[in-house]
């Protein structure tokens, strides 16, 4: 007996030659906003399509509720779709938009007007009834998919790239507006992104997917801090990745050459991870005997922060640094010397 | 003194320029209304004129309408060409064999080539072009030729014949041409990319996305198809279907090699009068009715139709 809300399970998918899903199975739970995160081409889209009942898995299976939905054409599963472009259909109105779903059900007039004008009301959508979809602006055109899909009060809710067609102004609006919707309503999304900080900033959870493998599955702090390997560590943020020895049980980052002490380590482990904002990094005029030196190549001013290529033994890395005083960074320019320093307990041993 | 001189020469270069492209522009805008002009409304005219004129023998076989003699000018026209052809029903069950022609032939065209359309629209790219091909290429066959092999076909030595008495379906051939039947199938063949190629254009432009749309929003396909997809293509079921219907009313070629003596067609009388009975009036008065009672309904809902989306764009 399994208790998740929804369940993939051993879904395989070919498109010809092209495996676009290879035997991916995830769980996702009731009222929690999911994403599926991968570059183009990954299956998160082909994965999306088969939830919704647009495409047939060539094997396995898709529970929903623990009911096998697995062969039920889209039309009567309880689940709807937001589309990437939105499919507002052209001929009709914003507000026959919205009924269109409810118009398939057998609900009374009275019924249907009802849940479009609180739909309308919840999205903010009076004044627009009577409009075209195409001469409303992209944020709208975008409400009214949403609305068209909440409407029919689905179980699930499926996005697809949901903010790409927007301004970076309103992405970041609409992301906050689609997380206090779903606490609003309870509706389990599924949210299929390329954009790792959307990803990021509106799941509860989420799936890393490449090359029709789901990679590795869990919330963003998890994903982002301890990551499975060097791909993903890549594909959220900027890391630095080195490698590590075991000298006569001394750990050592081969790159830095440095020694770690107070971590747990396992013999498997032959990377690390540094995320670029736990290096502090401190100019120094003279060369007194410490280990930790290195040259700046590069520096990046970006407002809240500023990046720095750091380059030591012919590798390099990058340091964040927080823009907090200006005086301390705008000291440090290209070719300067300078000391770096991380806390042993922000770095993050994996076996890749 | 000299940077003066030279934005002065820079403006008067612009504003000869401008001139040139107004010129130009003039003559983009006006070259296909002077061929109208030149082609259609004076050819027009000239039937017109020969309409309202009176029988002659001679040649031309009518009077001219003004003429000058020692009587002094003498303007010579008569409505009793429009009366005849009113009057005698032969011509208007003519008529209404035409229109009931041209009326089952668009149907069936846009039942046969809507499908097709809708395939070829949604095909690969790639074979999307040789599917465009395939349907242009009896184009590059004279049109008198392709009816003339269905002439072939269909008599009753023909292939279709053989084929059924050899399956041993008939027992002795059956008389397939010369017919009203043999008529529609003509047409129907002729006229068919007529109908796919406008719908192909607006079916190509076609959102599929819209389909998964509606399906996702509880409607089943005969539903998705009644809501979406023919509401979103009635533009070129329109543009299609009068491509077929307009020309089918004339129709002559078709039905005169195709057709027998069980339906006399509209376009076929007016050949007849004019080459047989040589009555160029009574020919040019029943192609003016023809005109308008055909072009002039489809110019008004034309002109209502483009209000109506130019209203929705």
């Amino acid at each position: 007996m399994s208790n998740s809300f929804l369940e993939i399970i051993d879904v395989t998918k070919r498109f010809g030659d092209i495996l676009a899903l290879d035997k991916v199975n995830l769980k996702i739970e009731k009222s929690e906003i999911f994403s599926l995160l991968g570059s183009s081409g990954c299956g998160k889209s082909t994965l999306l399509r088969i939830i919704a009942g647009f495409e047939k898995p060539d094997q396995g299976k898709i529970l929903l509720e623990g009911n096998d939905i697995t062969n039920h054409p889209p039309y009567i599963r309880p689940l709807n779709i937001m589309f990437q472009n939105y499919a507002l259909f052209p001929h009709l109105n914003v507000t026959n938009n919205i009924k269109f779903g409810l118009k398939e059900e057998s609900f009374s007039k009275q019924e249907i007007n009802n849940r479009v004008n609180e739909i309308l009301n919840l999205l903010e959508l009076n004044g627009l009834e009577e409009r075209k979809v195409n001469e409303i602006s992209g944020g709208q055109q975008q409400r009214v998919a949403l609305a068209r899909c909440l409407v029919k009060k689905p179980k699930l809710l499926l996005l697809d790239e949901p903010l790409a067609a927007l301004d970076k102004q309103l992405r970041i609006q609409t992301q906050f507006e689609l997380v206090n919707l779903q606490n609003k309503l309870g509706i389990t999304f599924i949210i299929v992104t390329h954009d790792q900080e959307e990803a990021i900033s509106l799941s509860d959870r989420m799936a890393i997917m490449q090359n029709g493998e789901i990679l590795q599955v869990g919330n963003p702090v998890e994903i982002y801090e301890k990551p499975k390997n060097t791909y993903i560590a890549n594909f959220l943020g900027t890391a630095n990745i080195f490698h590590i020895l075991n000298k006569d049980n001394q750990i050592i980052i081969e790159e830095l050459n440095y020694e770690i002490k107070n971590i747990n380590y396992n013999k498997n482990f032959n990377k690390c991870l540094i995320r670029p904002e736990k290096i502090n990094i401190k100019k120094i005029e003279n060369q007194s005997g410490n280990s930790n030196i290195g040259i700046v190549k590069e520096v990046a001013y970006l407002g809240s922060y500023t990046k720095y290529l750091i380059e030591v033994n012919g590798i390099q890395f990058y340091s964040f640094m927080q823009n907090s005083l200006v005086s301390d960074n705008l000291q440090i320019k290209w070719d300067d010397k300078i000391e770096f320093k991380f806390n042993d307990s922000s770095i993050f041993l994996f076996n890749d | 003194m000299t940077k003066l001189n030279s934005n002065l020469m820079i403006h008067q270069y612009f504003c000869l320029m401008i001139r040139y492209l107004k010129k130009q522009n003039f003559w983009f805008v006006f070259t296909p209304y002077f061929w109208l002009v030149l082609f259609f409304f004076i050819p027009l005219a000239l039937i017109f004129k020969i309409s309202i004129s009176v029988s002659e023998w001679g040649m031309p076989p009518y009077r001219d309408l003004f003429s000058l003699s020692e009587e002094g000018f003498k303007f010579d026209s008569t409505l009793s060409n429009y009366l005849f052809i009113f009057s005698d029903p032969f011509y208007i069950r003519s008529y209404l064999n035409s229109l009931s022609l041209a009326f089952t032939s668009t149907i069936l065209c846009l039942v046969i080539g809507y499908p097709i359309a809708f395939y070829v629209a949604k095909s690969q790219a790639n074979i999307r072009i040789i599917l465009l091909v395939l349907l242009i290429i009896p184009f590059w066959t004279s049109f008198l030729l392709r009816v003339y092999a269905w002439k072939v076909l269909l008599q009753g030595s023909g292939i279709i014949n053989s084929i059924l008495i050899h399956l041993g379906f008939l027992t002795e051939p059956i008389s397939m041409l010369h017919n009203h039947y043999a008529v529609i199938l003509g047409v129907v063949y002729t006229y068919l990319p007529f109908m796919i190629l406008p719908l192909y254009g607006y079916l190509v432009k076609f959102d599929l996305n819209l389909i998964d749309a509606a399906n996702d929003l509880g409607a089943k396909p005969v539903n998705t198809f009644l809501k979406v997809i023919l509401p979103l293509s009635l533009p070129g079921i329109i543009a299609g279907s009068m491509l077929v219907f307009i020309p089918v009313v004339g129709e002559f070629v078709i039905p005169e090699m195709l057709g027998g003596s069980d339906k006399l067609y509209f376009g076929k009388i007016i050949w007849d009068e004019f080459f047989v009975n040589r009555d160029w009036p009574v020919a040019s008065a029943l192609a003016m009715s023809g005109i308008v009672i055909l072009v002039f309904p489809i110019v008004i809902f034309q002109l209502m139709y483009a209000k109506y989306n130019f209203k929705n764009e």
